[in-house]
C-alpha cells in the first residue's frame, strides 16, 4: 500500500480515538461540575479537563472564565480552536477521503455519517441540556467506525496501520489522564476512605470508562494502589498501558508477517515498551509515577514516529 | 438550424400528448405507483448519495465545499435501435479523433491538404510541441473520451463538445444506475435495461491493452495501474476515488511518486513499485513541472521523459486537449471527412468562428439569439446566452468579442430535448443532454450503452451543467 494511505488510515485512527476521549474528558467534567459544591470547585475542574486535554494555555490566552458552557464549547465546536473535537472528526473524515480506496464503504461511511450528524449538531452553540447527547453522538461515531473496521476490514496492513494509530492515541491518552491527576494516587496525599478520594479516584476511573469494570474486578473497594495498577498494568482492560502496548505489538507483528521482514520499529518497541509486561506497580511507585507517565508517553511518540519513518508515511 | 421558436421535442411524449414507445413500459410502471411513496423515495435518493460521499466541490465557494449533484428519479430511455446509430456516429468520430491528433503531432497531412488552417494550431496552448514525432503506447492518444450529445428532434443528435482530456462523470453514471436499482429493483425485472456495471472492468482492461515498452521489456504479471488525482479538493475527487477502487488500482497523488530508473514509481510502505499505466485525472499543464508549468505540485517532475523513452503509459495521452478545443471543433466535420473518408454520421452543432470578420459580424448582429463560449473555457463559465440575458449584460459581452474576437466561438441557441423530471406536482420536462463515455484501446473502440445524462433543473433553463445547477439522471438503453 502507498505510504501515504498508511499515513492516512493511521491518523483517521488516531483522531477518532481522541475525538472519543475528549468527550469522555468533558463528560466527567460535567459530571464533578454537577455534583461539585462551589462555584471555584467547578471552575477547577474545567480548568483541569482543559489541562488533559493539553489546551489549557491557549485557552487562557483567548478567555479568563472557566464556567461549564464556556469551557465545553471551545472544547467541541470553538473556531479558535484548532484541535476541537468538530475539527478532531473534520480531519479524521478528511483522512478517510484520502484513503478511500483503502478502507471499505462501511468505515467510510461511518466515518462520513458521524461527521455529518457532528456538525450539524455543532453548528451552534451547545448547551448544557443537550451536551449529554452531543457526547453520545460523538462517542457512538468511534464505536461505529471500529465496528465497522472490525466487522468488514480484511486483517491485512490497513487494518493494522489504523489499529496501530488507535493504540498510540489511546496509550497516550490514558497516560495523559492519568498524569494530571496522579497526585491523587500518591500514597501521602491519601486520607484513605475519606469521600475526597473516593470521588476524585471514580472521577479518574470514569475519564478512561474503567470504573465499571474496576468496581466489578475489586468488589467495590477503591485503592490508588490497585487504581494504578489497574490502569497501567491489566491486561484485561482495554484502556490501560499495558493493553495499549500489546495490541500496538501485535499489528506491528501483522505487519513484519505480511512483509516479510521486521524494521527498526519492532526492535525499538520491544526495548521500550514491554518491560510493562515484568514490572509491579510498586516499582512504578518507587520509581515515581509521575516519571513513569512521562517517561511511557515519551517512549510511545517515540515508537509512533519511527513506525511513520519506517513505512515511509511522508517523502 | 434550429432556434429558441423551433418546436421543442419531448424524448417521451408525442406532440399529441400520447407517449412514445421508449417510454411507454416505464410510463405503465410510473402511472401503477402510489406517488406519496415516490416523493418519500425521492428523498431518500438524496440520503443515500450524501451518506455514500457522492458530491462534488465548486471552485470558489468556500461554504458550500462539498455539494451534492441533484438526482432525478425518472430515467432518461434510449431505443437499441437510436443507440446502434449514436454508435457507429461515435466509433467514428473517435477514431477520427485518435486520427487527427496521430497526424497533428507527425506529418500534418490535414494543414498541407489546406483543410484546416495552421492558425487553428498557432498561439494554440492545448498544442504540445513535447508530442512532436511522439507515438503513445498501442498508437492510442484518446484513451477515455465523453462524447456530449445533444438531441433536438426524433432523429437529430448533434455532438455539442468533444471531451479528449479527462472527462468526468462516469461515477455519476454508475452510481445513478445503483440508486435506481436499489430504490426500483422491480423496474428492472419488467423493463429490459443494458447493464453499465462492467464499466470499470472495461476501463482497467483497456489501460492494461495499452502498457509500455518498459513493462513488456520486463514482463510483468500484469500491468500495475494508477488512478492519478490532484488530491480530495478536486471537485471529482470521488468519481477518482470510486475508479481507483472499482479498477483495484492505486489511487496516487503527485507526492506518492517520482522517477527512478526511467520508470515512474510509487511510495509504498515497502518501498518504491513502478508503475506501468497512470490514468491521470491533472490537466497537461499540472502533469511534469519540468516540462510545463513549474509551480505545479501535483505532477511528476521528469514524467515526460519516462513517458517517451517506454518507461510509461500516461492515460489520456498528453497534448490530447488540441483535439476537444473549441476553436478545433467548427473543423470536426471536415477532420471526420478527411480521417475516415466518410461523411460524418453524427452532426455538429452550426458554429461561428469569431476570428473570421464574417461571422464575427454576424454574430454581433445577432448575439441576443445565439450562445457564445469562450474557446478554452470550459463547466460553462464564462459563456453568453443571448436570449436569457440582460442588454446591459449584451453590451458587455459585446466588448469583450471586439477586444478578442479569436477567443469566441458562437452557436444557435438549440432547442435541446427535454425529458420529464420528478418534482412536487408530477412530471415536468427540462431540457437534457447525453454524454456517453467511449474507451479506446489497441483492441478496438469500447462504448458503454447509456452514459451521463445531465438536465437542466430550473424550468426553461438550457444550462445543464453540474456547477450551474444542473441534474442528473440514469440514461438506459433499451436492450433490442
Amino acid at each position: 500500500m502507498l505510504g501515504r494511505a498508511a499515513n492516512g488510515v493511521y491518523w483517521m485512527a488516531r483522531y477518532l480515538e481522541r475525538a472519543e476521549n475528549t468527550a469522555r474528558l468533558i463528560d466527567v467534567g460535567f459530571h464533578l461540575a454537577l455534583t461539585g459544591s462551589s462555584k471555584d470547585s467547578q471552575h477547577d475542574e474545567w480548568r483541569s479537563v482543559l489541562t488533559t486535554a493539553g489546551l489549557i494555555e491557549d485557552y487562557e490566552a483567548l478567555y479568563s472564565d472557566f464556567s461549564g458552557p464556556q469551557v465545553f464549547n471551545y472544547i467541541l465546536r470553538d473556531p479558535e480552536n484548532p484541535g476541537s473535537v468538530l475539527k478532531m472528526l473534520e480531519y479524521a473524515r478528511t483522512n478517510a477521503r484520502v484513503v478511500r480506496t483503502s478502507i471499505t464503504n462501511s468505515v467510510w461511511e461511518a466515518t462520513n455519517e458521524g461527521w455529518m450528524t457532528l456538525k450539524d449538531m455543532l453548528a451552534r452553540p451547545v448547551r448544557e441540556t443537550n451536551l449529554g447527547e452531543v457526547l453520545t453522538a460523538i462517542r457512538r461515531t468511534g464505536t461505529l467506525v471500529r465496528g465497522a473496521l472490525e466487522g468488514t476490514m480484511l486483517r491485512n496492513e490497513v487494518y493494522n496501520f489504523a489499529r496501530i494509530g488507535t493504540f498510540i492515541e489511546r496509550a497516550d491518552n490514558t497516560a495523559r489522564i492519568l498524569d494530571v491527576k496522579y497526585y491523587v494516587l500518591l500514597p501521602s496525599n491519601a486520607w484513605v476512605g475519606s469521600n475526597l478520594d473516593n470521588q476524585q479516584w471514580d472521577t479518574l476511573l470514569r475519564s478512561v470508562a474503567g470504573n465499571r469494570a474496576f468496581s466489578w474486578l475489586n468488589a467495590g473497594s477503591m485503592d490508588p494502589r490497585e487504581i494504578a495498577r489497574f490502569l497501567i498494568l491489566d491486561g484485561q482492560f482495554p484502556r490501560s498501558l499495558v493493553f495499549c502496548a500489546e495490541n500496538i505489538r501485535s499489528n506491528l507483528a501483522g505487519l513484519a508477517k505480511e512483509y516479510g521482514g521486521e524494521t527498526s520499529a519492532h526492535a525499538l518497541l520491544r526495548d521500550k515498551l514491554s518491560r510493562l509486561h515484568q514490572i509491579e506497580v510498586e516499582e512504578i511507585f518507587d520509581q515515581g509515577l509521575h516519571e513513569f507517565l512521562q517517561d511511557f508517553i515519551t517512549r510511545t511518540n517515540e515508537v509512533g514516529a519511527v513506525i511513520a519513518a519506517d513505512y515511509r508515511f511522508t517523502e | 438550424m434550429s432556434t429558441t421558436n423551433a418546436p421543442k421535442f419531448d424524448e417521451m411524449l408525442n406532440e399529441d400528448g400520447t407517449v412514445r414507445s421508449a417510454y411507454a413500459d416505464f410510463r405503465n410502471w410510473y402511472d401503477a405507483q402510489d406517488k406519496s411513496w415516490l416523493k418519500r423515495q425521492d428523498g431518500e435518493a438524496e440520503r443515500f448519495f450524501r451518506r455514500i460521499g457522492i458530491t462534488f466541490n465548486v471552485y470558489g465557494e468556500s461554504d458550500a465545499e462539498e455539494r451534492l449533484i441533484p438526482f432525478d428519479m425518472i430515467p432518461r430511455i434510449i431505443t437499441a435501435k437510436e443507440w446502434r446509430k449514436l454508435t457507429k456516429g461515435i466509433e467514428q468520430r473517435v477514431r477520427a479523433i485518435n486520427a487527427f491528433l496521430q497526424d497533428l503531432y507527425h506529418r500534418q497531412e490535414i494543414i498541407r491538404s489546406g483543410r484546416l488552417p495552421i492558425n487553428a494550431l498557432r498561439n494554440n496552448e492545448a498544442f504540445l510541441s513535447q508530442m512532436i514525432g511522439f507515438t503513445p503506447p498501442g498508437g492510442v492518444y484518446t484513451h477515455i473520451v465523453g462524447i456530449d450529445l445533444v438531441r433536438t428532434g426524433p432523429d437529430e443528435f448533434m455532438v455539442l463538445e468533444d471531451n479528449a482530456r479527462t472527462p468526468s462523470g462516469v461515477s455519476y453514471m454508475l452510481e445513478n444506475r445503483e440508486t435506481m436499482m436499489a430504490m426500483f429493483p422491480d423496474l428492472f425485472t419488467q423493463i429490459p435495461v443494458r447493464p453499465v456495471s462492467d464499466y470499470p472492468r472495461r476501463l482497467a482492461r483497456s489501460l492494461r491493452a495499452c502498457a509500455p515498452a518498459a513493462y513488456n521489456a520486463a514482463g510483468g504479471k500484469r500491468p500495475v495501474v494508477a488512478v492519478l488525482t490532484p488530491g480530495i479538493y478536486n471537485s471529482a475527487y470521488f468519481e477518482h476515488a470510486f475508479l481507483a477502487d472499482q479498477m483495484g488500482a492505486e489511487l496516487v497523488e503527485g507526492s506518492d511518486l517520482r522517477v527512478m530508473d526511467g520508470r515512474v514509481v510509487m511510495r509504498t510502505t515497502t518501498g518504491y513499485k513502478a508503475i506501468d499505466v497512470i490514468y491521470r485525472r491533472v490537466d497537461d499543464d499540472y502533469l511534469d513541472p519540468l516540462t510545463f508549468n513549474a509551480d505545479s505540485v501535483l505532477g511528476v517532475a521528469g514524467i515526460m521523459d519516462v513517458y517517451r523513452s517506454g518507461g510509461v503509459t500516461i492515460a489520456n495521452a498528453p497534448g490530447t486537449g488540441i483535439a476537444d478545443d473549441k476553436a478545433i471543433y467548427s473543423y470536426m466535420p471536415e477532420i471526420v471527412e478527411f480521417y475516415t473518408g466518410e461523411k460524418p454520421i453524427l452532426n455538429n452543432v452550426p458554429t461561428w468562428r469569431c476570428s473570421e470578420e464574417d461571422s464575427l459580424a454576424y454574430v454581433l448582429d445577432n448575439l441576443k439569439d445565439l450562445v457564445v463560449k469562450e474557446v478554452h473555457g470550459s463547466g460553462g463559465y464564462g459563456m453568453l446566452i443571448g436570449p436569457t440575458s440582460s442588454k446591459k449584460e449584451l453590451a458587455a459581452f459585446e466588448q469583450k468579442l471586439r477586444a478578442r474576437p479569436e477567443n469566441y466561438i458562437a452557436q444557435p441557441t438549440l432547442s435541446l430535448s427535454t425529458v420529464p423530471i420528478f418534482t412536487r406536482e408530477g412530471l415536468a420536462p427540462r431540457h437534457v443532454d447525453l454524454r456517453p463515455f467511449v474507451l479506446v484501446s489497441p483492441d478496438g473502440i469500447d462504448i458503454t450503452p447509456g452514459g451521463l445524462t445531465r438536465v437542466a433543473l430550473k424550468k426553461g433553463s438550457l444550462v445543464v451543467n453540474s456547477s450551474q445547477g444542473g441534474g442528473t439522471k440514469d440514461s438506459w438503453v433499451l436492450e433490442d
